[in-house]
């Protein structure tokens, strides 16, 4: 056995995929990875700016803790976003590769802002709100069931169906703020119903941030219980392990994806709500700004769980206001922000390699011959 | 060894990280006693503004902006901590968050650039009173009835109208030496939005052309976006396959005097000169100074008076300005003619929109009805036609000239 070892050129190393590691072991592996992430952003913050990168990191956090209106407005990122990531998970819990969510929080707003403009001084305020509530539902629900049909009928793939539905729902917002515009000719809806406030949300014990978080947090308890709990749950994660698995126990896998995708597109409808009603109170074709994408990020990392992604999306967010922060503070351009927050997430992605694989060393030979 | 080699690695690592940690708290301290120290010395001492951009440096719009707040902060001799920027904050409820995150700051005064900050500015002067909130281009300050909310633009027709001049000075010279017939004389022009913002500027600056080179004509095309410049310089390129001579444009990015560079068409620019970048066509640019207007506001914070609700600059106050002329490109004579208008333009004797020079429909304009007061049915309810000419940036700073006269051939909304 030694002497074929010895005839063969051996790698340095392999990689070897580790059984479950414990619990402590994969926590200290991901602070390992944040703080040499500090480490690396601090070298190029030295290099780039000559900026005491203490101060940096320093400002970073006042940039989401430093004022109480800053904690309630990370507190409010953080909701919305934690909204957005609960209505990706039983889709991709499910392998079904929905990356429609910013569509389908696009539509949302769109429905929102319609009824708001459109009704919001008709109707009174209880009912226009069960309104607002029953369309932007409708709306993204729509949205997220669309692809799910013809992948469940005609197997259509639903990456290249979801990724395109977003267009369709960013052009509709274009087309619609245009129709809206206010004032005329800027192509922007400004402010919806600046003075009457017809159809805001309104402020809970004077925090008029409250209620959105107050309803995240509802639906993050909700959909812990309904994965982990529900037969709806459990039928999810079979579908997702394997699809002939779940038929050949007798479950109706169509059902399954169109119910799924409803209820990832109906949740992704209220984050639309929450958005245009509950902060925004206006549209514009980046009102979901993009975290629909980052959303999947945020169930991945918290690997489907949605309490751990209670952290995970608070930590998008507080890396993304503390890079903002940066940038007003040492009056640096954005670009700074976002290569700080581009290797902090290198860092955060990366070391799941290390919790799932372990990098094996090969033995020195003159240690494998005297170990022998 | 290598096992060694990360060990050691990852303890340097921590340590350095909790290092960081640590001294978070005292070094939030110094920060405070600092700023405390600078509170006490120079007499701009307690002063604290922020600024509010669309875009940073790289759109030529907000570049104007940035550096007219440098500017008037090196004038003024305030600190970097009294002089907040906050850059790239879109047209939404990021300007609100940003102008209360500023008021948290400890901000006197607050301006934004973008036009589609207004409602969201307004927002924030309803909630802090104490505050000062300026923004400029905006059109509801004077109708609002807030005592904290003010409106600011200049008489930018002025000089749109002057860089125009040195547009029909070039077509002339074009003409004499042969290149193209008086009646090809056409130019053409990228603009944002067709609101009365853009409009107002492309007709001045139509007017300042013809009023040298009397047959010329002009086609606008507009790309919908403050900032694209892609669709700028296809704009652009589109114009000249079209026979335009002479490309102008307002839109923020470098699209079209790149677009103008590359094929040799000499361009007019706004917001700051391109003659750098562009040596070969650029001729003039016009400009907003905003220096005077925030040198203006800081003052008032600083000495308590109240800030004009809705403040227009004009030549006179420095607020409106031309680039160095471009000799290499521009035509012979035109500083003089320029020098001649701008003299006649601030002794009053000349009038941009004098409405002997230019018809709608073939007949003079006597009377035309702005909307000056914002309401959302854009209801016109001032008469600006007066003496013989139209009375722009006169009862609001903010733009209102909104027609499209004979000459120019720009889409219309219906």
């Amino acid at each position: 056995m030694r002497n074929h070892a010895a005839n063969k050129r051996e790698p340095l190393f392999h990689i070897v995929k580790r059984d479950a590691l414990p619990l402590w072991k994969s926590i200290l592996v991901r602070v390992i990875a944040i703080l040499l992430a500090l480490l690396v952003c601090a070298v190029v913050v030295v290099f780039i700016t000559d900026l005491n990168p203490l101060e940096v990191y320093k400002s970073m956090f006042d940039g989401a803790f430093g004022s109480s209106r800053k904690i309630w407005t990370t507190m409010q990122n953080t909701a919305i976003l934690l909204c957005i990531s609960l209505a990706v998970t039983p889709a991709f819990k499910m392998r079904f590769w929905n990356i429609g969510a910013e569509g389908q929080v696009m539509v949302g707003c769109l429905g929102t802002a319609a009824c708001m403009i459109l009704i919001g001084d008709k109707v009174p305020a209880p009912l226009l709100m069960v309104i607002m509530v029953v369309v932007s539902i409708a709306c993204g629900t729509l949205w997220g069931v669309l692809p799910a049909i013809f992948k469940a009928y005609w197997n259509t793939n639903e990456s290249l169906f979801t990724l395109m539905m977003n267009y369709v729902a960013i052009q509709l917002v274009s087309f619609f703020c245009t129709v809206w515009e206010n004032p005329k000719g800027s192509a922007t809806i400004g402010m919806i119903n600046m003075n009457s406030q017809a159809g805001w949300f309104p402020s809970l014990f004077g925090q008029k941030y409250l209620l959105n978080i107050l309803i995240v947090l509802v639906l993050t308890i909700g959909m812990y219980i309904y994965l982990k709990y529900n037969k709806h749950g459990y039928e999810i994660a079979v579908v997702g392990e394997s699809q002939n698995t779940a038929r050949y126990v007798g479950m109706n896998v169509k059902k399954i994806i169109i119910r799924t995708m409803a209820l990832s597109g109906a949740i992704c409808g209220v984050a639309g709500l929450l958005l245009v009603a509950g902060t925004d109170h206006t549209l514009t074709t980046s009102s979901a700004g993009g975290m629909g994408f980052t959303a999947i990020m945020v169930s991945w990392l918290a690997k489907f769980n949605p309490l751990l992604m209670i952290l995970t999306s608070f930590l998008i967010v507080f890396l993304e206001r503390g890079a903002g922060e940066i940038a007003t503070d040492f009056r640096l351009n954005e670009s700074i922000a976002d290569i700080l927050t581009g290797i902090i997430l290198f860092f955060i992605i990366g070391c799941e390699f290390f919790v799932n694989y372990q990098i094996i060393f090969t033995k020195k030979r003159k240690e494998a011959d005297s170990d022998a | 060894m290598m096992k060694k080699w990360i060990a050691v690695l990852l303890a340097v690592a921590m340590l350095f990280a909790f290092a960081a940690c640590g001294e978070t708290t005292p070094a939030g301290d110094e920060g405070t006693s600092a700023n405390v120290e600078n509170l006490t010395s120079g007499a701009n001492s307690d002063v604290k503004v922020g600024f509010i951009f669309l875009h940073d440096e790289n759109s030529t719009y907000d570049k104007n902006f940035i550096d007219a707040a440098r500017a008037a902060q090196a004038a003024l001799n305030l600190s970097d901590e009294q002089v907040l920027f906050k850059t790239n904050i879109p047209e939404g409820q990021e300007c609100y968050e940003a102008a209360a995150e500023l008021v948290d700051e400890g901000c006197d005064v607050i301006f934004a650039d973008s036009f589609g900050h207004e409602g969201f500015m307004i927002q924030a002067a309803r909630e802090f009173p104490e505050v000062q909130f300026c923004h400029a281009t905006g059109t509801r300050a004077h109708t609002e009835g807030l005592s904290n909310y003010h409106n600011a633009f200049a008489s930018i027709y002025e000089g749109r109208y002057l860089a125009g001049i040195a547009a029909g000075m070039k077509l002339n010279e074009m003409i004499e030496a042969g290149e193209f017939t008086a009646d090809e004389a056409k130019m053409g022009y990228v603009g944002a939005f067709p609101y009365a913002e853009v409009i107002s500027g492309y007709t001045s600056f139509y007017l300042g052309a013809k009023s040298v080179c009397p047959t010329v004509t002009m086609t606008v095309k507009y790309t919908s976006s403050w900032f694209d410049e892609a669709l700028e310089k296809e704009a652009a390129n589109a114009l000249i396959q079209e026979g335009c001579k002479l490309i102008s444009q307002h839109a923020d990015s470098m699209g079209a005097p790149t677009a103008c560079e590359a094929a040799g068409v000499p361009n007019v620019s706004y917001n700051g000169s391109t003659a750098a970048a562009c040596p070969n066509t650029a001729i003039i640019s016009s400009r907003v100074n905003w220096e005077p207007y925030f040198e203006y506001m800081i003052n008032c914070v600083i000495s308590g008076e109240p800030i004009d609700t809705d403040w227009c600059g004009t030549l006179q106050t420095g607020s409106v300005e031309l680039s160095e002329l471009n000799e290499a490109v521009a035509a012979e004579g035109t500083a003089d003619a320029i020098a001649d208008a701008k003299a006649k333009l601030e002794a009053g004797e000349l009038h941009v929109f004098d409405t002997s020079t230019f018809t709608v429909d073939g007949a003079a304009l006597t009377s035309y009805m702005a909307d000056v007061d914002t309401d959302d049915a854009y209801t016109p309810d001032t008469e600006a036609i007066s003496d013989g000419y139209f009375h722009e940036s006169e009862y609001r700073s903010a733009p209102y000239f909104d027609i499209i006269i004979d000459g120019i051939d720009a889409p219309v909304e219906e």
